[in-house]
């Protein structure tokens, strides 16, 4: 239906030709940006309820509650792809969890995730993958997120937590939480989803427009003659140009996308843009207040690794 | 009354210390609004989403942002 209505507007309201690069970017443009909106208008409404229901606090509080032999990682990694990700928060998650007693590697699991996948990242691979790739995308996400985590956290690298971090003693360590009516509720939780889509709407029309200037003006298989799934230095290659480039999801998924339609096999493209969102010279930079660097580049590097390693699968499993 | 947002300076807690105010100013309460960007007293208030509203040493809202009337509300609660 949407592209109806868009094939409608660029074709016969706009007059341009069906086969016409800028015809084919603008409808490409259109058709990608109502989608892409729709879903993300649901799709940040069910995860702001699930989390005014079950705020970070509540998370880190059950992660303490109980043994779980193991399965806090996933837990972990879970919960971490249940929240939204922002710069600004890693610091006071990473300490909050420490404080809390939960172990490094548990806390790994969850920061590594958080980046990787949230409702953003989530609506954007539906409307341009499908569900398919989706769902491949987001096992694999908790997966590097948890084994990460165990790698990690078997290291034994607490000692290369800044010092002054293990002394923080939290006060009041609940968050105080009124019961509000549904009605309130749902207005609360729409206002924060609205606030969510508005605060990326431009990252994410530029990487729209960007991604439908790709679709229309690059060639077919462009891309093929340069990066084939043979070539087995294109993965590694795409993590490391990937790691220090700094992107969130909603910017760089449109143009992943039309890479991809143009001969860039999808686990390369995947690869490199895990390495842009999840690891980021601005977030190492952020992370160095509180981590020594051995911490830090066993960070990078168990992930990047973890990022590599599922490229070549993704190539494998996903053509 | 002391009202404390905390963050690390990115724009959601501009916009939250900007509501806060606006609440005080609306109710006419003779409160003060701080903010708190020293992240090791932050994890002091438990807060681990930014930004975080705290009333009189007390987390109220963690990793969103309220609007004038929802603060306006906790104000007049406490």
């Amino acid at each position: 239906m949407i592209k109806a209505l868009s094939d409608y507007l660029v074709f016969t309201v706009f007059g341009q030709s069906q086969n016409s690069a800028l015809g084919k970017s603008v409808e490409f443009f259109i058709d990608d940006s109502i989608k892409i909106l729709l879903l993300l208008l649901i799709i940040t409404h069910l995860m702001s309820l699930v989390r005014y229901y079950l705020p970070i606090e509540k998370i880190r509080d059950f992660l303490t509650s109980k043994k779980f032999y193991g399965l806090d990682y996933f837990l972990a990694s879970l919960f971490g792809a249940l929240t939204p990700f922002c710069s600004c928060s890693s610091i006071p998650l990473f300490i909050g969890f420490l404080e809390a007693k939960i172990p490094l590697g548990v806390t790994f699991a969850f920061l590594i995730t958080s980046p990787l996948i949230n409702e953003v990242a989530l609506a954007l691979f539906v409307g341009l993958f499908g569900w398919k790739v989706t769902i491949v995308y987001a096992v694999s996400g908790i997966a590097i997120g948890m084994i990460g985590g165990y790698i990690l956290g078997k290291l034994n690298l607490d000692k290369y937590v800044e010092e002054f971090i293990w002394q923080i003693k939290a006060n009041n360590n609940s968050l105080q939480t009124k019961k509000l009516p549904p009605k309130q509720v749902l207005a609360i939780v729409s206002k924060e989803a609205l606030n969510i889509t508005k605060q990326i709407i431009p990252y994410l029309l530029a990487g729209i427009a960007l991604g439908a200037l790709i679709h229309g003006y690059v060639p077919q298989g462009f891309f093929e003659k340069y990066i084939t799934k043979e070539n087995l230095f294109a993965v590694p290659l795409a993590v490391i140009i990937g790691i220090p480039l700094y992107s969130n999801a909603s910017g760089v998924i449109p143009i992943i996308q039309a890479l991809v339609a143009k001969g860039i096999p999808l686990g390369t493209a995947l690869a490199f843009m895990m390495a842009t969102v999840g690891l980021s010279l601005p977030e190492a930079l952020i992370l160095k207040k509180v981590m020594k660097w051995p911490l830090l580049a066993a960070f990078f590097g168990v992930v990047g690794l973890g990022i590599i390693i599922l490229g070549y699968l993704f190539n494998i499993i996903l053509s | 009354m002391i009202i404390k947002i905390l963050g690390l300076g990115c724009p959601n807690c501009q916009k939250l210390e900007a509501n806060a105010k606006k609440a005080v100013l609306d109710l006419g309460l003779a409160a003060k609004v701080e903010k708190v960007t020293d992240f090791a007293k932050i994890a002091q208030y438990g807060a681990m989403a930014m930004p975080a509203l705290v009333i009189d040493e007390q987390l109220k809202i963690a990793g969103r942002i309220p609007d004038v009337e929802e603060i306006k509300k906790l104000l007049k609660n406490d």
